[in-house]
Parts: structure tokens; C-alpha cells; sequence
């Protein structure tokens, strides 16, 4: 039998990619690049081609509310302010995520933790289809069955509550409001809010609801206690992910919301419109300059939405790092 | 010397969570009780309809549960009150849901009749007598944009996913980071770019444009469901590939994608009902065109943009037909979601 004295040299073991997977990995590599094309492309264009408009109007275009072209033919008489679109976003926004957010946690709540087991996979697949439903839609059904609902419950809040400065109207019409618009905006965004605190839940840790049980503790109990802390940074972080999704929203807002260029904070009163209304309501006879004005509006919400969902991603991923 | 006396009969195990039969009984007396007391409050005070109905409800059914459970202690009461809470307000929630359903179909199928989906507007303008006219030429360009923009977004989008979870290379975070921002891009901007680029460099809207704009606002979703779907794809699959000497660019076309084919199969399914209904950027890029045209260089026609058209000349006539677009569109986005959930529930069985 033979002994080794010393141990065998280890054999070299050479990790090398091949020259198809150079390639290989080289191609897939700039197709994923691609979104970052994209973004820059989007930042890039949008500045071209508003640019004249941030040298001719500075701060101004974000300060002021007016949105007049003056005459056609002379580029110096137009005035271009999107202050009262971007109050009115924000206005709208809010409202949706206040109604929204509350609703969510209910719902996600309730699927996760109330709902039999087999009710839960049918509701998250409903969900999943409530969040498909295209804009379009929501935007006629608000139109059409919210708008004379919503007008009667404004009467009524103005008529009880006008010495809130919130609710006063100085005529009493209400048809299309921010309110309007923002609980149609609510409606839109709640599927999205759901499904990622539903998500959060679910990853809530089961040891320690079960202790809550084993403490004696009732399914609330262990709800307070465990699961709504846990999900707390993930529930801000799809709120804010629904928050870019009702700043950003296009074709419901243009349906529910009159466009009237004043700030208003007024929620019953019917005027306002958001950044990406406007771009859709004067985008189809507006001049070449005026379409100039658009693209720097444009510019602006991009970086808004952009802004909002970075700080979402943020806040989501640093509540799965938790887990 | 003790005797231990062994029963025969095994305990069945006992779930003391699981609802009794005493407990739904219980349930459904508070719900008449407050439906009851919702209707005297909708009788006394400004609320009405339906949704005064509920709100009467909502409020008095946590109330109900707190009352009939307080003599158990502050923990079981409040307990109660919480399910009452969370379950009216879940409720509330599918109330417009249903509603939004229930319309569509009803002012919907107004519009039909037997030609409707084979006709165009041609020669049929949209207030015209509802038996006249149709979506087809909505349809088919909707189809021809969504195609267009699959072959485009579909590949890049399991590329990037591929570059996440297979590559793992230098960037692969900040990808992943890139996709969730490109999915907050609002649509309108998406449209807005494409303006700037496209319909301006080539001179006027057309299908292509309106395509890529749907490229924009579906290659985040691709990318997120396949990076998902490729997560399950087991390791040792890869490994195996690996000792027999394939190349990585073989194992992923030849083991790893053709693992998990109906899982992107699925994504893509899922990046389409994500865009068919995209209104505001077709508005700046594919305008509207009446008639059934398949040219990519012209403008065409679309559901989102036929029933936004029709939707705006306040005529009863042109309404009802944006209703019976909503109807369509509805059914094309349904139809693909069981779609996807029907391949990817393939998936989960293996």
C-alpha cells in the first residue's frame, strides 16, 4: 500500500468566460442598459425642446398660474405658469392617497389575514385585475356614475362644513372638483397600494403572531402588536408608489376635473387640472410654441413622478432588507 | 404495579381558530341588525340610495360587534370591533369594483349589434343611429400597435431580467433600480417623448410611434414578472449545464429560459393588459383614424383613443358607443388575465 508523503498539489482550476459568452454577456448587458437609454433620452428631449421656455420664463414657470398663448403670431406676448396644475396635482393626489391609504390597509388586512384561504388567492388575482383596468374606464365611470354622487355629498359637506376654509365655495357649483377627482384617483390607486401592503403583510414573521396567540393575545392583538409595525416602511413606500401613479394620471383627471388656470385649493370648487391634464387638453391645437411650454411641463412632472418613485424604491427595499 | 388505562378512540384534533356554526349565526344577525339600522338611518337623516345604506351599516355594525362582546373584557372587544372594521371597509372597497363592472356592461351592450365588431366608422360618424358603425378598425389597430410593441419590449424585457438574475453582473442593481423607475415614467410623458422624437423627426403621428410609446410604459412590467419568474428557476438546473461544459450563453437560452417558457410567457401576457388600454400617449402619438387601416406610417385607430373620442362629443349616441369601446377593451383585458393566470398556473405544477 502506498503512503503519499506530502498531499497532491491542488489542480488549478481556471474560471474563464468563453468568446460566445463575452459576447453573450456583453449583449444582454447593453439590452438591459436599455431603460437607462431611455430615461436619459426622456430627460434629454424634454429639455431640448422646452428649453426655451425655462430661458424665457426662469422660476416664473413654476411661480405663476397663467397659461395664455396671447397672439399666435408673436411668441412674446404668450405667458406660460404651471403653478396652479402643479397645486392641483398635488391637491388631487393627496386627497386620493388620504382615502386611499386607510382603504389599502383594510383591504390588505382583510385578504391577508381575515379572508378564508381559498377566498385569498381569488382576491389577489381580482386585485391584480382591478389594477389592470385601464384609465380610460375609470375615467368614464367617474365621469358618468361618481360625478352626480360626488355633487351631492359636496352640497352637503359645503352646507354643514362651509366655515372650514377647506370646503367653502364662492358659487355653489360642484361638478368637476379636485374632490372629485381625487377620490376617483383613490379608486385607481388602491389595487397598487393593496397589493404592496398585502405583500409587506404576508411577510410579517408567523413566530411571533403565533406567540401573540399563545399569550392569549386575539387576532387583533397580534395584527397591532406585529404585523402593522413590521409593514409600516413598506406601506409608506407603496403609498408613495401610488402617489406617483395619481400624480402622473392622465385621462381620469382630464374626464373629472375642470381646467381653469388659478390656483385653488378649494377642493369643492369646481376648477383645477393637474400637469398631465393640461399637456392633454392643449396638446391638440396648440401652437409650436405653446407645444415648446408642454414639453417643459412635461420635464417637470417627469421629474416630480421621478422623484417620488425614487424615494418609494428606497423606502420599499429598505423594508425588505428587514426581512 | 399501576395499570395505565389506554383508550382506544384517537382525539380528533380540534382547531379552536376555526369558525362553529354558532359564531356565523352570530355574524349574520349583527349584519341584519345594522343592515336594519342602516336603513332607519337612511329614513331619518340626508343619507339615500344604497351607499347611504352602507354608510348606515358600516357604522353600526363595528359598534354592534363592541356592545355584543364587551362583557368578554377590553380584548376580545376590541377584537371584534377591528374584524367589524376591516370587513366593512374591505366591503366598501368592492363596491366600486362591482360598480364599474355592472355599468360597463349595461351601457355597454347598448352599442352592440350584430356587425359591431366587424365594422368600422367610415362612413358612419359618431353620433350617427347606433346600429351603424363599429370597432373594428379600434380593434385591429390597437392589435397592430400592442404587437408591435410586444416584439419590442417583450425580448429587452427578459433580457434585462436575464442580465438581474443570470448575469449578475456589475449593474445588475442599478437595472433592477432603472425598471422600477422607468414604471413611474407617467404615460403622458412616455407619449410626450415620442412627440419630441419620432412624430417630429418623420413628420406626423403614426402607428409606429404609437407603438413605441407602448414600449416605454410595458418593458418595466416584462421585466419585473420575468426577473420573478427566472428567481424559481433551481440552481442545480444551472449547474448541471455548467459540469457538462456548456457555455452560460447555452445554459440560459437551452435550460434556463425553456425551464420557465410559460412563466414568461405570462410576463408577456401581463406587459400587454398593461398597455392596451394606454390612452394619453397614443393621444400624441398614434392619433385617431376612422377607418380599419393596418399602414404603419399613418395614423390608426385604437380602443382607448375610439371611446376617449367618442366620449367627448357629449352626444347620447357617441356616449353609449365609448361605452360599448369601455365593453371591449373590459373583455380584451379580462380575457388576458385568465390567459395568464391559466400559463402560469401550467407553471406551478410542474
Amino acid at each position: 500500500m502506498q503512503t503519499l508523503e506530502t498531499p497532491p498539489d491542488q489542480r488549478e482550476i481556471r474560471a474563464y468566460y468563453t468568446t460566445v459568452d463575452k459576447v453573450f454577456r456583453g449583449f444582454v448587458a447593453s439590452c438591459a442598459l436599455f431603460s437607462l437609454l431611455v430615461l436619459i433620452l426622456i430627460a434629454a428631449f424634454l429639455l431640448y425642446r422646452g428649453f426655451e421656455i425655462f430661458s424665457d420664463f426662469g422660476f416664473g414657470f413654476i411661480t405663476n398660474s397663467k397659461w395664455d398663448v396671447g397672439n399666435p403670431e408673436d411668441t412674446s406676448t404668450a405667458v406660460f405658469g404651471i403653478a396652479a396644475m402643479l397645486v392641483g396635482s398635488v391637491l388631487t393626489a393627496s386627497i386620493a392617497i388620504l382615502f386611499a391609504v386607510p382603504f389599502a390597509i383594510a383591504t390588505a388586512l382583510f385578504i391577508q389575514y381575515y379572508a378564508p384561504k381559498s377566498l385569498r388567492t381569488l382576491l389577489t388575482a381580482v386585485l391584480d385585475l382591478v389594477a389592470a383596468v385601464p384609465s380610460v374606464i375609470y375615467g368614464i365611470w367617474g365621469y358618468v356614475v361618481l360625478l352626480p354622487l360626488v355633487e351631492d355629498w359636496s352640497a352637503s359637506l359645503n352646507k354643514y362644513l362651509d366655515w372650514i376654509p377647506l370646503f367653502a365655495v364662492k358659487t355653489p357649483i360642484f361638478g368637476r372638483s379636485p374632490f372629485l377627482a381625487g377620490l376617483l384617483l383613490a379608486i385607481m390607486i388602491l389595487p397598487i397600494v393593496t397589493s404592496v401592503a398585502r405583500e409587506v403583510y404576508s411577510q410579517a414573521p408567523r413566530d411571533l403572531v403565533d406567540a401573540t396567540y399563545a399569550l392569549g393575545g386575539t387576532k387583533w392583538g397580534g395584527i397591532k402588536t406585529v404585523v402593522l409595525p413590521f409593514g409600516k416602511s413598506g406601506l409608506v413606500g407603496g403609498a408613495m408608489l401610488g402617489l406617483g401613479r395619481a400624480l402622473g394620471e392622465t385621462v381620469a383627471v382630464y374626464l373629472t376635473l375642470n381646467l381653469v388656470f388659478e390656483v385653488n385649493f378649494k377642493i369643492l370648487a369646481s376648477a383645477g387640472g393637474n400637469v398631465a391634464s393640461l399637456i392633454a387638453n392643449k396638446f391638440g391645437e396648440a401652437t409650436a410654441y405653446e407645444i415648446k411650454g408642454l414639453m417643459a411641463a412635461g420635464l417637470v412632472l417627469f421629474l416630480v413622478t421621478l422623484a417620488v418613485n425614487f424615494l418609494a424604491s428606497v423606502i420599499v427595499s429598505r423594508s425588505r432588507k428587514i426581512v | 404495579m399501576t395499570t395505565y388505562q389506554v383508550s382506544n378512540v384517537v382525539p380528533a384534533p380540534r382547531r379552536p381558530w376555526d369558525q362553529s356554526r354558532a359564531t356565523a349565526a352570530r355574524v349574520l344577525a349583527l349584519v341584519a341588525i345594522s343592515g336594519v339600522l342602516g336603513w332607519f338611518i337612511t329614513n331619518f337623516t340626508g343619507l339615500s340610495g344604497f351607499l347611504g345604506w352602507y354608510v348606515g351599516l358600516a357604522l353600526t355594525l363595528p359598534i354592534l360587534a363592541f356592545i355584543g362582546s364587551v362583557r368578554h373584557g377590553w380584548n376580545m372587544a376590541s377584537d371584534r370591533f377591528a374584524t367589524a372594521v376591516v370587513s366593512v371597509a374591505f366591503a366598501a372597497v368592492t363596491i366600486p369594483w362591482v360598480s364599474i363592472i355592472v355599468t360597463v356592461y349595461q351601457k355597454g351592450s347598448k352599442a352592440f349589434h350584430s356587425k359591431y365588431l366587424t365594422d368600422d366608422m367610415r362612413i358612419t360618424p359618431s353620433s350617427d343611429l347606433l346600429q351603424y358603425g363599429g370597432v373594428a378598425h379600434a380593434v385591429i389597430g390597437t392589435l397592430v400597435m400592442v404587437l408591435i410593441a410586444s416584439l419590442i419590449a417583450v425580448p429587452l424585457g427578459i433580457l434585462a431580467a436575464v442580465y438581474i438574475v443570470e448575469i449578475q453582473g456589475r449593474f445588475a442593481k442599478m437595472v433592477r433600480f432603472l425598471t422600477q423607475a422607468m414604471s413611474g415614467v407617467p404615460s403622458i410623458v412616455a407619449g410626450l417623448f415620442i412627440y419630441a422624437t419620432i412624430v417630429v423627426f418623420f413628420g406626423g403621428f403614426s402607428a409606429w410611434a404609437g407603438a413605441l410609446s407602448l414600449v416605454i410604459l410595458m418593458l418595466p412590467t416584462v421585466a419585473r414578472t420575468s426577473e420573478e419568474v427566472l428567481k424559481i428557476v433551481p440552481d442545480e438546473l444551472r449547474s448541471a449545464s455548467y459540469a457538462l461544459g456548456a457555455s452560460q450563453a447555452r445554459t440560459t437560452f437551452r435550460v434556463v429560459l425553456p425551464t420557465v417558457a410559460s412563466g414568461l410567457v405570462t410576463a408577456a401576457v401581463l406587459g400587454i393588459a398593461r398597455v392596451v388600454g394606454e390612452t394619453a400617449p397614443l393621444i400624441l402619438t398614434s392619433s385617431y383614424f376612422v377607418a380599419t387601416s393596418t399602414s404603419l406610417s399613418e395614423p390608426i385607430a385604437s380602443l382607448p383613443i375610439y371611446i376617449f373620442s367618442s366620449l367627448g362629443l357629449g352626444d347620447d349616441n357617441a356616449t353609449t358607443r365609448a361605452w360599448g369601446g369601455s365593453l371591449v377593451l373590459l373583455g380584451v383585458v379580462l380575457v388576458l388575465f385568465v390567459l395568464a393566470r391559466v400559463i402560469s398556473s401550467r407553471l406551478t405544477r410542474k
